[in-house]
């Protein structure tokens, strides 16, 4: 009894391991972190792009609009491609897009800008990449769509059409 | 449960990491607990990535400010989740992970233990 | 061309597989001898993966671009050396690689064996041919070498230059030398249950390939571990990655099946727990190349990811898993002779313990492997297990560990008692001044540390006086432990002295820290042939007045565009120095790191030395263990 008792353990444990390591095969290995781990705004700040002016993000979010915060570098290449979308947001009055610019340099972010438009009403920069952790950013480009304080749809990578299209229908 | 709480101090003593250390031995040993998100197989410690350069001035900063390791943990822990921590918690989830080792060698124990039992 | 017989060859290999099947099975039943044409067969087999091989090697050397594998992990500026390396420094050809030591493992296997039964070596034959059809059916079928595209490209896209390394250029094939050694344990394992040969002159025939497995895959650990301390440069040599782990944990099973297979050569006892060892340290290694190669795991290791792969080698794995589940169930009739009496205090109950403890380390290396992957199926959680797991768990345990490991080999077999009781504690006292005196003067973690380095010194002096009481008897196992306990000193030591900095410099500026000062100088850039180099030069001073200068460099290398850093050590046979420099974005500083490391070569000699101590008993049998 006893001696048939332990295989069928073993076996059933074979045939759970088996089972778990085949679904397993179907996640994804990369990790990427839950996109609504963070609701409040985190407080920052920041010097201005433009010159070396502080600016506060309290001062920034208070108003009742819808903000899109976005984290941008000039040497980041899926930057690039996310750009159009931006330019199609920079017409819409009820969004306000607030440039993070991520470890970059004046001259390379600016003529960055020249070249491909400027969509953001504001810039802030993060020299050395602190703030963006504040915000639980890990890369380049990440978005952030807020109101009233608050985040409320969080996009790692940069932004394509679809992601175009729901920040269009969350703010109307 | 007793026992499982005896063991847990007794680990907790024997790894007590170091109480007051300089600056630069805690930073790198915060870092050293943290998984990279930019290459996922390293710590923040070893990774040279922009992130982890980053966040490396980051955890010097909230040393400067007087945060201590765990909230600088859990600091982390809300921003990315539980997994940039490589020194997973001891939680629901965990129980196996921290138990299961330990019952395997008092399993172990127990079956050569009974080897001599039985022949007396 | 090379790829087209290379391709071929290894349909007509696999044909091979049906032939030798086919004449064992018939051989089985009628002759009482082995049939010479089985024999034959088994080599011509390997003769053809050889000429397979031969061809992607070839095709590598060539640069034969309209050969895919050669098109993604070759490029004509690279050197002869990591040409013919990158031959199996991919998913495809390591594979190929696999299949090769598999059949030239088996031919051996039926030279060396002649004295022993018929019907155990046409079963172990078997038990290898189901083996080698199912790597025969994943290459063909997943993942083969030789997949032609057209049209053929100018040029291949390089191989990533941190794995143009010389160490690692030989790890994979040393590695594989000891997984794939495991598998004649296994197969051995399970043809001896099936023809009831589970038997002392199984165990001392067996042992000899316990033996070399276990040097191959303790050198093949060592090199991938080289490797990532002076090519990685994090300054680490053992990161608690899963693919390290991957490859300890067959190390494990395989120690603990060497120290059982030594009590089973004396006596029939512990025949059921061999066998299961047998196979699992097989089934270890195969599950190691399945959470590799399937991309379940994130790793540091790059090979592309595809979970048609992974499918194919988790059933085959649990085809054999329950393969030998119900061999061991049907035909292994665990009972054992009443030679099964020795004494509490007795070599056997040593050997035993070390058994015991070392399953306990392997279920904490798997157990923290796979957790994570069993959470997340289950609960939808990540989350990481990384090295302060591990340490938590191993290092409390490694305390008795070591010490039993002292008395053990001193003990006689069957009933003992303790010896030299006034060496132990004059040696266990010696130790303990010691460590405290040492651990002392850091202050960091006293207790963990001197009892850690107590224990490790205590081994360290009993193997010590080992070599003057013993002299030649099993200086085989001697060499081992004493390379053991010099192993886990280096290791202790260079954790608790080590010392380092990470900060961000600019050209010019100057770091101070509490033993020294870092100064970085200037920088220069040379132009080499596949890369730029940007070198920058440092002087370190020290608080006696010594000074060091590093130069670490970055390098950005045009084919793949890559930028690697490369770590400046100087090493000597105390401490070693390392120093690399990153590049950060739109910043005038570099990411410096630097770290002494004490007792870092120390580490390597030691490994050395177990190896070392294994394979002696090869050469001469007056050492064995």
């Amino acid at each position: 009894m006893k001696s048939k008792f332990i295989p069928l353990i073993f076996i059933l444990i074979f045939i759970i391991t088996f089972v778990i390591f085949y679904k397993g095969l179907k996640n994804p290995n990369i990790y990427t972190p839950s996109t609504n781990l963070e609701k409040e705004v985190p407080p920052f700040e920041l010097k201005s792009f433009e010159n070396d002016s502080i600016i506060i993000s309290e001062k920034i979010f208070k108003n009742n609009d819808y903000y899109l915060m976005n984290i941008w570098a000039s040497w980041c290449i899926p930057c690039k491609v996310e750009h159009e979308f931006l330019m199609k947001l920079k017409n819409n009055e009820k969004i306000k897009l607030i440039g993070l610019n991520y470890k970059d340099n004046f001259k390379n972010a600016s003529s960055f800008l020249n070249d491909l438009g400027n969509p953001y009403d504001l810039i802030v920069s993060d020299r050395d990449g602190t703030a963006s952790i504040e915000w639980g950013a890990y890369g380049v480009p990440e978005s952030f769509l807020i109101y009233q304080s608050k985040i409320i749809k969080r996009f790692i990578g940069p932004i394509n059409n679809e992601d175009l299209l729901e920040i269009q229908k969350l703010i109307r | 449960m007793k026992f499982i709480h005896i063991f847990l101090i007794v680990i907790n003593i024997l790894n007590f990491n170091l109480l007051k250390a300089d600056e630069i031995k805690s930073e790198n040993e915060i870092a050293k607990n943290l998984r990279c998100l930019i290459c996922q197989g390293q710590s923040v410690h070893d990774s040279d990535s922009e992130f982890a350069i980053s966040l490396k001035l980051v955890i010097n900063e909230k040393i400067q400010q007087g945060m201590s390791e765990e909230e600088i943990y859990s600091f982390l822990k809300m921003k990315y989740g539980e997994w940039i921590l490589y020194d997973p918690v001891f939680n629901r989830n965990t129980y196996f992970l921290w138990l299961l080792p330990i019952l395997i060698f008092l399993a172990g124990g127990a079956i050569i233990i009974k080897k001599f039992y039985y022949k007396k | 061309m090379a790829s087209l017989i290379g391709s071929y060859s290894l349909s007509f290999g696999l044909l091979f597989s049906v032939l030798i099947i086919f004449f064992s099975l018939r051989n089985l039943k009628n002759a009482e001898i082995l049939d010479k044409k089985i024999i034959t067969l088994t080599f011509i087999q390997f003769f053809f993966v050889v000429i397979s091989f031969f061809g992607l090697i070839i095709s590598f050397i060539n640069s034969d671009f309209s050969n895919e594998t050669v098109f993604n992990h070759s490029h004509t500026t690279k050197p002869l050396f990591y040409k013919i390396s990158g031959a199996w420094g991919n998913h495809e050809g390591s594979l190929l690689l696999w299949l090769l030591v598999l059949t030239l493992f088996i031919s051996i296997f039926l030279i060396k064996s002649n004295q022993q039964p018929k019907k155990y070596r046409i079963f172990t034959l078997l038990f290898q041919q189901i083996i080698i059809v199912g790597f025969f059916i994943f290459l063909i079928k997943t993942s083969s070498p030789f997949n032609y595209i057209f049209p053929t490209p100018n040029e291949g896209l390089g191989l990533n230059p941190i794995l143009q390394d010389p160490a690692l250029a030989i790890h994979p094939p040393i590695l594989y030398l000891g997984y794939v050694g495991s598998s004649i344990i296994f197969s051995s394992a399970l043809a001896a249950m099936v023809t009831s040969y589970v038997s002392k002159e199984w165990a001392k025939h067996i042992k000899q390939w316990v033996l070399a497995s276990w040097v191959f895959l303790t050198l093949g650990i060592l090199l991938g571990s080289i490797w990532a301390y002076y090519e990685l440069g994090w300054g680490g040599f053992w990161f608690w990655d899963p693919v390290e782990n991957v490859s300890l944990m067959p190390w494990f099973a395989l120690t603990t099946l060497l120290h059982c297979i030594l009590v089973m050569e004396r006596k029939k006892i512990l025949t059921s727990w061999a066998m299961i060892l047998s196979i699992a340290t097989f089934a270890l290694s195969m599950s190691g190349t399945f959470l590799v190669r399937s991309g379940i795991l994130n790793s540091v290791h790059t090979f592309a990811n595809d979970p048609e792969r992974g499918l194919f080698i988790l059933i085959f794995l649990f085809t054999l898993i329950f393969l030998s589940i119900f061999i061991f169930i049907f035909f292994h009739s665990g009972k054992e002779k009443i030679e099964n009496n020795f004494f509490w205090l007795s070599k056997e109950t040593s050997i035993l313990i070390n058994n015991w403890f070392m399953m306990y380390f392997l279920s904490v290396v798997l157990i923290g492997t796979i957790y994570p992957i069993f959470l997340e199926v289950i609960t939808a959680n990540k989350i990481s297990v990384g090295p302060p797991f591990y340490n938590k768990l191993i290092l409390p345990f490694l305390i008795p560990f070591l010490i039993a490991m002292a008395i053990g080999p001193n003990l006689n077999w069957v009933k003992s008692d303790f010896k030299d009781k006034f060496y132990m504690m004059i040696f266990l006292t010696i130790s303990f001044l010691l460590s405290a005196l040492i651990i002392k003067q850091f202050d960091i973690n006293f207790l963990i540390n001197t009892i850690l380095v107590t224990s490790a010194f205590f081994l360290f002096f009993s193997t010590s006086r080992e070599f003057f009481v013993k002299r030649f008897r099993n200086l085989s196992q001697n060499i081992a432990h004493f390379g053991f306990s010099l192993l886990i000193l280096s290791i202790l030591f260079n954790n608790i002295f080590s010392n380092e900095v990470i900060t961000n410099l600019k050209i010019g500026e100057t770091f101070t820290a509490e033993k020294f000062t870092i100064n970085f100088e200037n920088i220069e850039q040379e132009d080499e042939k596949n890369f730029k180099a940007i070198i920058g030069k440092f002087n370190i001073q020290y608080l006696d007045g010594s000074t060091d200068i590093l130069n670490p460099e970055l390098r950005i290398y045009n084919q793949p565009n890559i930028i690697t850093s490369e770590a400046d050590i100087k090493t000597n046979l105390f401490t070693d120095k390392f120093m690399t420099m990153n590049y950060v974005q739109n910043q005038e500083y570099f990411n410096i790191r630097y770290q002494v490391k004490p007792f870092m070569i120390w580490i390597w000699i030691s490994v050395l030395l177990i190896t070392f101590g294994g394979s002696l008993s090869f050469f001469n049998k007056r050492y064995e263990i």
